[in-house]
């Protein structure tokens, strides 16, 4: 790599941060994340808890059972629960308005006659959205830890620490699942050369395609084979090979369990590594007007 | 002087079956005012587009400061506005420009004395969506200015300002120019051109016409003159000026020569009895210039 591409990444890069940094669009991205996450990794279960209904049979098992759910130690499970889900779509939102809107805005236009190459540009580019999903992360597992803490606080339970490898194992699959998801973002943002036809295709793929095409491959094994390697198939057994998938049971939707752990890791990784190949590939070559 | 900063050799670019520039060979030399004038539609753009690398030419090629166009060591010493002003919508007018700093490794500084170049300052901290089309394009031209790039490249920077919006580009324009920053302007207005250019390119249809100073665009002045008899006004002016130089529009006698030789000839004419109504100069305009040549080069093609 020459000193120029060097220094073009690195302008673009805080060029990128700058801009990312002071646009609503992503604080909103983030806190619709955070929102969620807390609601369904803690208010609804510490609602039910406390308003459990005690004349109900398996009252003592589930209260318990519930509890355990929201102490510290089962944070590393919390934490990536809702990422095949509504984290990946919204960092999917994330990748493809980063990527989409500067077409319409001719802000790609602007930037490309600044100086740094294309490659350096989109380098900075994905750079800054790498960073901004490990803040979500690294915000997400502190106000995970902190609802976790103040819950055991107030039941008073002793509190016991995870495992330092269950962290590392949660945050590395957590990262490359919302990675993933922001990178194909940023892929359908840069082809459809704006943010909202991209959203709504990838989100309408994600969420609801590749649901009905497992479906179908249970009864079709050659649609079976492709839903294997489709984003979707891989976040969600990702995840599911760290929190679990209840068999039968009415588990957290986009957890899966038609992947190992090792085969889910190795897809989703790959996705990471091509999708940013394939956006450069794009914008390398194309008119920007 | 004379060193070129821009150089195209057969630039051509094809959408479909419509030529939008058809082999246009330009020079821009160092330290000019180039105006780059042709109606909307011509290709001004589209060329102004190849000559920064944001899209591809189908033939022919064109190079900047010495190198191909596109190349980002040559793009850095370029400032460019093309077709508009882009800028985030939801950022301030300082921070869009500081954003663009940070792209061109500038310190930030940069951007706050680029604002005020373009009287910008006291809305700085607005949204760049709350801005008038006007203030749009003067960010626009700020982002150009930032690091005293070599190049400047402008294309229609006026479009959207109001008279005095305009004067005031055109006076920053020959600022620019005075020190010694090389300025390509495009623009569809005959007197942005004639008032601050000092060659031009005319193209019309992807074709550059013409290339030239504006003075020889023009053309000499010259005079005419009508006088009773008109024959006799015809005789004494052959004289005066030789038989090429001189032909007859109806009633006015119209002579090749410079508005210098007034007095001459009105006391030759005077001297044989000619009746002198009006005597004066006719200077063409650029406008009649441009319209002469477009629809000659319409009938030949
Ligand atoms: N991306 C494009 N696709 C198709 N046609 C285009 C495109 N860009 C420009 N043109 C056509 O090329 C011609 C020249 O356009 P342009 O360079 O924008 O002219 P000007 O800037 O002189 O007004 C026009 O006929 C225009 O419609
Ligand atoms: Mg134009």
């Amino acid at each position: 790599m020459t000193a120029l591409t060097t220094n073009g990444i690195l302008s673009s890069t805080r060029a990128e941060l700058l801009r990312l940094r002071k646009w609503p669009a992503v604080w909103v991205t983030i806190g619709a994340w955070l929102a969620l996450s807390l609601m369904f990794g803690y208010l609804f279960n510490y609602l039910s808890y406390t308003s459990g209904d005690s004349s109900f049979s398996t009252e003592g098992t589930t209260k318990a059972a519930l509890l355990a759910e929201m102490m510290p130690a089962n944070v590393p499970d919390v934490f990536v629960q809702g990422m095949p889900m509504f984290g990946g779509a919204l960092m999917m939102v994330l990748g493809a308005i980063v990527a989409g809107n500067g077409y319409g805005w001719g802000t790609w236009k602007t930037v490309f006659t600044q100086g740094p190459s294309r490659t350096s540009v989109l380098a900075g580019s994905l750079v800054s959205v790498t960073v901004a999903v490990l803040g979500v992360m690294v915000t997400s597992l502190v106000v995970d830890f902190g609802c976790s803490l103040v819950i055991a606080g107030t039941e008073g339970q002793s509190i016991v620490w995870p495992s330092l490898g269950a962290m590392v194992e949660s945050f590395g699959a957590g990262f490359l699942v919302l990675e993933m998801w922001a990178l194909a973002g940023f892929v359908l943002g840069t082809v459809a050369r704006g943010p909202a036809l991209s959203v709504g295709l990838g989100l309408v793929w994600a969420l609801v395609i590749e649901n009905l095409l497992r479906g179908v491959g249970q009864l079709l094994s050659p649609v079976e084979a492709f839903t294997e390697i489709l984003p979707g198939t891989a976040a969600g057994s990702l995840i599911g090979s760290i929190v679990g998938v209840e068999r039968g049971g009415d588990g957290t939707p986009g957890v899966l369990d038609v992947l190992s752990g090792t085969q889910a890791t190795w897809t989703v990784a790959v996705y990471v590594v091509v999708l940013p190949l394939v956006a450069l590939w794009l914008v390398r070559r194309r008119d920007v007007v | 002087m004379n060193e070129s900063v821009v150089e195209t050799h057969g630039l051509t670019k094809r959408y479909g079956d419509r030529l939008a520039v058809d082999r246009v060979d330009m020079t821009v030399k160092t330290g000019e005012v180039y105006g780059f004038l042709g109606p909307n539609g011509a290709g001004k753009t589209t060329t102004l587009r190849m000559m920064l690398g944001l899209i591809r030419p189908t033939a022919g090629s064109a190079s900047v400061l010495g190198q191909p166009a596109g190349r980002p060591d040559v793009t850095a010493r370029i400032g460019a506005l093309i077709e508009g002003p882009g800028f985030y919508p939801y950022l301030s007018g300082l921070d869009n420009l500081r954003v663009m700093a940070r792209y061109r490794g500038l310190p930030k500084s940069t951007a706050a004395a680029a604002l005020a170049r373009v009287d910008l300052a006291d809305r700085g901290s607005d949204k760049f969506k709350s801005y008038s089309l006007g203030m749009k394009q003067r960010l626009g031209v700020a982002s150009a200015l930032m690091g005293d790039p070599e190049l400047i490249v402008l294309d229609e920077p006026t479009n959207g300002l109001d008279p005095a919006g305009m004067a005031d580009m055109r006076s920053l324009i020959v600022e620019l120019a005075r020190g010694g920053q090389t300025v390509l302007l495009s623009s569809h207005l005959l007197d942005e051109v004639q008032e601050i250019c000092d060659r031009v390119g005319v193209i019309n249809k992807g074709r550059l016409l013409r290339e030239s100073t504006v003075a020889d665009l023009r053309g000499g002045a010259s005079l005419v003159v009508r006088g009773f008899p008109v024959d006799a006004t015809l005789a004494v002016a052959m004289e005066v000026a030789g038989e090429d130089a001189v032909h007859l529009d109806g009633e006015d006698v119209l002579l090749d020569v410079s508005p210098g030789q007034a007095p001459d000839l009105t006391r030759a004419l005077v001297a044989r009895g000619v009746d002198v109504h009006q005597i004066g100069s006719t200077e063409r305009t650029l406008e009649s210039v441009f319209f002469e040549m477009t629809t000659e080069k319409e009938a030949v093609s």
